[in-house]
């Protein structure tokens, strides 16, 4: 029970069946706090963010609401929307798991508590900071950093002290191998700060501004919000599954054709427009070659998976987390192709590229993000859900919500896009005719927010213990003998065979 | 621990790489490049005009770069008669180029519609003037007052009749609408020299 150290696993892996290696319950409890910590702020978040976007989306259906309080205009309430939700929603809870998943492949208990509680406390401040300030009219109105230089000042140390915290715990790991996922979290943790502080640089104007504006939003993205996804995906199918990961040499080449090609790809936003040519081309070849990384994440987890569909029936994580796998590849491959000129000229300034950011930052990073936290919170609360039909109904609302809203806006845009390029058709036509699309996006973020209610609800229960103590794993329904025992799945009674034991 | 630095180490150095080729290298570029015709330092109230243009978040529906000839057809739609240029932005600091048209372009808003009672008309309420309009209405920059109670010196606008004050009121601009609007008679297109014309 006290003893942290791999010694202790080789017993408990080649004895299935026996409680889960003690380290593993020490490492886990090791992060409790600040884990919890962020993954509630992030949910917080979340709702405000949530809140935000149903009052810009139905201000489409009734443009003539709220208008009176400047505060609520759509130019304000749009971009606080999009940053409670990519710096205080996906970024924390980004953190909140990759802390607790570096602990854990380190196996070591984690360093730097004292770091990230600060962390937690400055990022908060920034956020309220940087959301009341773009509400109030201070917005900077650059796309992606709308905030306020003062909610940077907040957040750009909280980032750093989380830096250093893990830091501290790599120096002290006991793991001999780094699995991708260290790859990718040691990777994003050292990115993220760096693309901040590079933007933040008072040094550009004009043009150079904007294509320096999509470098950076898009390696937001790409090297910020993906890795901690990915890394989470490569961690808990195979975990949940129980079977190692497919190829470590696909996981290896996936990693660093993302590290070499995904950063030059943004630039893309300004296919058309008045930046230099040459930045426009490069972008758009590096875009083309994303779907190396792409496609070679996809097999891998598909090889994953394959034989073990039917388990998606009973384990939450594994429903959320393969469904936010598979749109990574959706989401990618559309990035891909629709880089190219003949699509960007129809589909760029329209709806369709607000479904494709709701592909990846939401049916993507938001659904793993949510399909992590479910496998996370009962291990290092030690208490369980509880509620199977509450998961449910939030993987239904969120699922069916991000499909109607992704589908909807897509169609809705290239019909737009497609009306745009032919003067003939009068611009109040097009607005006409965008109407119902933008009907459907109010109901479906309805339903996901919906959604984000019921898991804050569970969130807050399994936080504050609330209730009596539900016994075992929470799965959607009773699983049959057998499922999850090829080792470890869902549940804590088995030892798995992966990743952290080879 | 030197093959853990490799992997972390190597993973920045890419990104370092691009955000020197994609963000410094076009700095430096267009360091030089030359002021369009047409294209002033801001005055005083047309400064302030792009302020509240950037507070109210216009940019988040309209965009500011009108495409080049062969692609799209924004000059076909009337909005402009050439394809921006970095040159019409040098003074922009921060740029709206904007990536969202559920509004119509406005980088050459100037020469398309210069009238002042439309312009402000259209911020005190989009559907007197464009029925269907989806655009925000901006009551906050007018006034609403007696029209006993104004001063010469003030703008008053004259709004269609479903959606004027009633009685005796009339609405009145404030300094702030008037700036934005003065900003928005800043975005023309004017042609190019013949040297630009590359
Ligand atoms: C919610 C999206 C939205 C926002 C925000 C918005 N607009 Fe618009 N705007 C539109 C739409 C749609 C039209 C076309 C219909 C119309 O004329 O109202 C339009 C039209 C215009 C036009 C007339 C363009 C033309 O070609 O005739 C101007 C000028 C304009 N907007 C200025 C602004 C300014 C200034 C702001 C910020 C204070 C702003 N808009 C904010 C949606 C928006």
């Amino acid at each position: 029970m006290s003893d942290p150290t791999p010694s202790s696993l080789s017993v408990s892996t080649t004895d299935p069946g026996s409680a889960p290696p003690a380290w593993r319950r020490v490492v886990d409890r090791s992060t409790r706090g600040p884990v919890a910590a962020f993954i509630a702020s992030a949910t917080a978040w979340l709702l405000i963010g949530s809140l935000l976007a149903l009052i810009a989306s139905f201000k489409f259906q009734f443009p003539d609401w709220w208008t009176e309080q400047a505060w609520l205009t759509f130019g304000r309430v749009r971009p606080a929307h999009l940053n409670t939700m990519i710096y205080g929603w996906i970024s924390m809870a980004g953190v909140g798991i990759g802390t607790w998943l570096w602990a854990r492949l380190l196996k070591t208990p984690l360093r730097g508590q004292g770091l990230l509680w600060t962390s937690i406390g400055l990022w908060n401040v920034g956020m309220v900071v940087g959301t009341i300030g773009i509400l109030a009219g201070y917005s900077r109105a650059i796309e992606w950093l709308e905030m306020p230089y003062v909610a940077f000042a907040f957040i750009v140390p909280a980032l750093l002290l989380v830096v250093a915290s893990f830091l501290l715990t790599l120096r002290e790991r006991n793991a001999q191998h780094l699995y991708i996922s260290v790859w990718y979290l040691g990777a994003a943790i050292l990115w993220g700060p760096f693309l901040i502080i590079a933007i933040l640089l008072p040094i550009f104007s004009g043009v150079p501004q904007g294509t320096a504006n999509w470098w950076y939003a898009h390696n937001i993205l790409g090297l910020w919000i993906t890795p901690p996804g990915l890394a989470a995906a490569y961690y808990f199918i195979p975990k949940v599954i129980g079977r190692p990961v497919y190829s470590y040499h696909l996981s290896y080449l996936g990693f660093w054709t993302l590290a070499l090609f995904y950063n030059w790809a943004g630039v893309h936003h300004l296919v058309g427009g008045p930046a230099p040519q040459w930045v426009v081309t490069v972008s758009i070849a590096f875009s083309a070659m994303m779907m190396v990384p792409v496609i070679v994440v996809a097999v891998n987890h598909h090889m994953t998976v394959v034989g073990h569909f039917e388990k998606l029936k009973y384990s939450p994580t594994l429903r959320f987390v393969v469904f936010g796998a598979m749109s990574y590849t959706a989401v990618s491959l559309q990035g891909s192709l629709q880089s190219f000129r003949y699509w960007q000229e129809v589909t760029h300034f329209t709806h369709y590229t607000i479904a494709h950011s709701h592909l990846g930052v939401y049916a993507f990073a938001t659904m793993i993000a949510f399909g992590s936290i479910y496998y996370i919170m009962p291990r290092v609360m030690d208490w369980e859900w509880g509620s199977p039909r509450l998961i449910s109904l939030h993987f239904w609302t969120t699922g069916l919500g991000v499909g109607a809203y992704f589908t909807a806006l897509t169609i809705g845009g290239v019909i737009q896009g497609f009306q745009l390029l032919d003067p003939d058709v009068a611009f109040l036509k097009i607005v006409e005719d965008t109407q119902p699309w933008l009907i459907v996006r109010s109901v479906s973020g309805t339903l996901m927010t919906v959604g984000h209610i019921v898991f804050a609800y569970l969130l807050a229960r399994i936080i504050l213990k609330s209730g009596a103590r539900p016994d075992g794993p929470t799965y959607f329904h009773p699983v049959p003998e057998g499922t999850f025992q090829v080792a470890g799945g869902d549940g804590t009674s088995r030892a798995p065979a992966t990743p952290e034991t080879d | 621990m030197t093959r853990t630095a490799l992997i972390f180490l190597g993973a920045f150095a890419a990104v370092a790489m691009s955000f020197t080729a994609l963000s410094l290298l076009p700095s430096l570029q267009l360091s030089t490049i030359e002021p369009t015709p047409g294209t002033n330092e801001y005055t005083y109230d047309e400064q302030l005009g792009r302020q509240v243009y950037i507070r109210e978040g216009c940019m988040y529906c309209h965009s500011q770069q009108v495409r080049p000839d062969g692609f799209g057809a924004d000059q076909a739609r009337g909005w402009g008669d050439r394809g921006s240029r970095p040159g019409d932005y040098v003074y922009d600091d921060p740029h709206q180029l904007g990536t969202m048209r559920t509004g119509p372009d406005l980088h050459d808003i100037g020469n398309r519609q210069p009238s002042r009672d439309w312009q402000l008309a259209h911020l005190y309420q989009p559907r007197s003037v464009s029925p269907g309009s989806v655009m925000p209405a901006y009551p906050y920059l007018f006034e609403v007052k007696r029209k006993a109670n104004v001063r010469p010196s003030e703008v008053t606008v004259p709004i269609s009749s479903k959606y004027a004050p009633p009685g005796d009121s009339v609405v009145v601009a404030t300094q702030e609408a008037l700036a934005l609007y003065d900003y928005l008679m800043t975005l023309k297109l004017e042609p190019l020299d013949s040297d630009q014309n590359g």
